[in-house]
């Protein structure tokens, strides 16, 4: 038995990843069906959900009681090390791509539609000017998203949020539970707070300011890199809310908790990608 | 399921699903990689009578088999099933099966994500396909999905681009469990400067993996919110570009072409110092020498744009770094022809393929040279050069490397040797009918016959003839590919563990066909 502890970890056959292609293949299928007024797409896309649901349930909760009866030795934990900072990488990606749509927006697609030529050709009164002014094709006048308001309390909550979560570790660290179970029940509290003030300044774009989705090039790239994020916190809590179940079950020990770490890893990202957020989209 | 007890690995084989379950359930790499190389083998043949129908439509001047919108369906999806279904799974299929074996692991990483890698390829491969028979047909916005063509096309479109988004999550997983086997998984004595060339060459087009997936997914995600939620970021009236999709998209695309070619440099790696018997020549500079390719594959993109407008100061970067890429390349490619010079060489299968992969290779990187220079682009864009030109690293590269790896491979994953006078039948008709089909569409290409079209002009006609012949012999050769595979599944002369005279390395210490599970204790590299 000391040998099999030396060995690395393969798992027996599974039928989770089986469920999660089915849950993707109805989920793509249902999105389609509803975007397009074609039967009931909604349902299949709801069932889509459950299904990853069921998966994502069924999977972690293998690799939960995996972990707890000490099937993984210190080369797994690496291999969790390094896929979730590459995974991380992958995200940071996929913003981004967005990231890189609006640069280029504010840099050369909106000044460019200013330009002589333009406006010989096709705009003759238009005048950019980020983010009030971006659609030479006219469009309902609105509000844009103020900086010093609700986002940069949002900011500070982030940050705030962050701390409080490095102290969950520290305390984590330092065998001291109860200030690892208060830094996370802090963190995972800033986290909906955020989420809160973020869902009330969208309605308040909606209903008081007209800034919509399609509020030219400005309105989307606001609300897509600000949506995405958003989702991005709300796994982020989501993720926090099940490393608070399994402390309070009593997983986790000072010198081995990865699952903590890494949860933490995601959470701190979503917090810069946010700064990046707050200076770019909202303030500058 | 998911066993809680622990058991030791005498009797962890025995309660194993079979049938169709153990395909689905699988954690073992060795099944994933045959389930990766069966599908793309499929997808190979679904976009390669695609290509055929396109090519019978080319044979001669006006419409005479497909309607010119079915016509741009076909193209398209022929671009993406062959790039995202057949080039890019063959080459996980064939990680999967030979990282482990040449690192000394006892499987990948993360085993059950493996399986969940593949089995998110038939969905994507159904939504993509499915979509020739929902309203409208398929896409029919080439394999770019160029914005605004893309934000208005029907329901194909959306599918395609779920597929794409379902693909990409499978890329991105295949290439973190890569990663983390070659980084963590490797056995004792296994330095990373030790390591096949191969591994190497997967490691890093892992990193592109993992950088650009993340990036299209962002891309087509954009076109669908303006397609259905409103947003304009491909709309001029209401200050987007349709030019930032192709920004977004080519930053994906470019090191996408590397992604497809790499472990294709890995494999010819493998092959030549086999069939020349000797070491390969410059293995430290072979890696840098990828490395530096993968490098400036992020800083290249805009050359795929010369026309779409750019200042003449970005035209003259992108030519020059662009250009850079030659450099590299041709240390590999003389690294080759070094480990050839001198060397006691035989031409099996393998080694036809590898060498006749260095030639027609290098043709295409030549070709890519001239595309490069932006002025000649400019008369070039659009024009059957550039077909000519990326079917000439993509079929003659990323193929010929994939059949060289077959034919190297195929006795250790099937225990019995291929029969090698239908391996030389299959290279010669394939080499010889593939310059056939593309040579002369340099020709047309120059002459200005524009691509994506399924008509052209009366002078273009007999070397359209020429290539459609070629084609058709090109395509019907492979199904001596699929002949062969099955002959030495079913039987054949027995393959001994070292199949190769001339091979080095972990894998040929295993039995042939490799056992199930090999390397669980970890062999120990000198």
């Amino acid at each position: 038995m000391v040998d099999q502890a030396q060995k690395y970890y393969v798992p027996e056959p599974s039928r989770y990843p089986i469920f999660g292609s089915i849950a993707l293949l109805l989920m793509a299928s249902g999105a389609v069906m509803w975007m397009n007024n074609v039967g009931a797409g909604k349902a299949v896309l709801a069932a889509g959900v459950l299904v990853l649901i069921y998966m994502l349930f069924g999977w972690f909760g293998a690799v939960i009681r995996e972990n707890e009866s000490g099937k993984y030795n210190k080369r797994v934990d690496t291999s969790f090390r390094w896929s979730m900072s590459w995974f991380i990488f992958s995200e940071v990606m996929f913003f981004a791509a967005f990231f890189g749509a609006l640069f280029y927006a504010r840099a050369i697609s909106v000044p460019d539609l200013g330009s002589l030529e333009h406006r010989q050709l096709l705009w003759p009164n238009f005048a950019p000017r980020w983010p009030e002014s971006v659609a030479p094709g006219g469009m309902d006048p609105f509000q844009p998203m103020e900086a010093w308001g609700i986002p940069a309390i949002n900011t500070l909550i982030l940050l705030t949020s962050g701390a409080t979560l490095t102290w969950a570790h520290w305390g984590l660290i330092a065998n001291r539970r109860g200030q690892l179970k208060l830094g996370l029940v802090l963190t995972i509290l800033l986290g909906v707070l955020f989420l809160g003030l973020q869902a009330y300044e969208y309605v308040h774009a909606y209903t008081e300011m007209n800034l919509k989705l399609s509020t030219g090039i400005y309105g989307s790239t606001f609300f897509m890199l600000t949506g995405f994020h958003g989702l991005h916190v709300t796994i982020g809590a989501t993720m926090l809310i099940v490393i608070l179940g399994r402390v309070l079950r009593g997983h986790f020990k000072p010198e081995d908790h990865f699952g903590f770490e890494a949860v933490a890893w995601y959470w701190h990202f979503v917090d810069v990608v946010w700064l990046m957020l707050f200076v770019v989209v909202y303030w500058l | 399921m998911e066993a809680t007890h622990v058991h030791g690995a005498e009797h962890a084989h025995e309660h194993h699903p079979s049938g169709i379950m153990r395909w689905i359930t699988t954690t073992n790499h060795k099944d994933i990689g045959t389930l990766y190389l069966w599908f793309s083998l499929i997808m190979f043949f679904t976009g390669g009578v695609m290509a055929l129908v396109i090519r019978a439509e080319l044979f001669q001047p006006g419409l005479q088999v497909t309607e010119p919108e079915f016509y741009n369906q076909l193209v398209t999806m022929h671009g993406l099933v062959m790039v995202f279904g057949a080039i890019m799974p063959a080459f996980v299929g064939f990680a999967n099966w030979q990282i482990p074996l040449m690192i000394g692991a006892p499987d990948m990483a993360f085993a059950r994500m493996n399986n969940w890698s593949f089995w998110l390829l038939p969905p994507a491969a159904l939504l993509l396909i499915g979509s020739f028979f929902v309203p409208g047909g398929a896409t029919a916005a080439g394999w770019t999905l160029y914005a605004p063509l893309s934000v208005q096309m029907g329901v194909g479109m959306d599918m395609a681009i779920f597929a794409v988004h379902i693909m990409g999550i499978s890329s991105i997983m295949g290439a973190i469990n890569i990663i983390t086997t070659v980084l963590n998984m490797r056995a004792p004595g296994m330095t990373l400067m030790k390591m096949p060339l191969f591994c190497w060459t997967w490691l890093i087009t892992a990193y592109l993996l993992i950088a650009v997936m993340p990036v299209l997914a962002g891309a087509v995600t954009m076109i669908l919110t303006d397609r259905h939620f409103g947003t304009h970021f491909f709309n001029a009236a209401y200050g987007g570009d349709p030019i930032i999709y192709q920004h977004v998209f080519w930053f994906f695309g470019h090191p996408e072409v590397y992604i497809m070619i790499l472990p294709a440099f890995g494999i010819v790696s493998q092959v030549i110092p086999t069939f020349a018997r000797k070491p390969l020549f410059g293995y430290a500079s072979m890696v840098y020498a990828t490395a530096s390719i993968a490098i400036l594959s992020f800083i290249v993109w805009a050359h795929h744009m010369f026309v779409t407008g750019m200042p003449v100061a970005g035209q003259l970067y992108f030519m020059y770094a662009t250009m850079l890429i030659a450099v590299p390349t041709g240390v590999k490619v003389f690294n080759w022809v070094a480990t050839m010079f001198k060397g006691s060489m035989t031409f099996e299968t393998p080694m036809l393929w590898a060498t006749g992969f260095i030639f027609v290779f290098t043709m295409g990187g030549f070709t890519g040279l001239m595309l490069a220079i932006a002025p000649l682009d400019i008369q070039l864009q659009e024009t059957y050069y550039v077909v000519a030109h990326f079917h000439y690293v993509l079929v003659a590269g990323s193929l010929f490397a994939l059949f060289a790896g077959t034919y190297y491979w195929l006795p250790k994953w099937t225990g019995h040797m291929y029969d090698e006078k239908l391996g030389k039948w299959h290279f010669w008709l394939s080499m010889i009918s593939f310059n056939v089909a593309f040579f002369p569409q340099h020709f047309l290409g120059l002459a200005g016959m524009p691509r994506r079209m399924p008509d052209y002009a009366l002078q273009f006609a007999n070397f359209n003839e020429v290539s459609t012949i070629g084609a058709m012999v090109f395509g019907f050769s492979q199904l001596i590919l699929l002949w062969v595979v099955l002959k030495a599944i079913r039987g054949g002369e027995k393959a001994p563990a070292k199949v190769w005279e001339g091979a080095e390395g972990l894998e040929w210490t295993v039995p042939s066909p490799a056992p199930h599970h090999t390397f669980e204790e970890p062999p120990v590299v000198k």
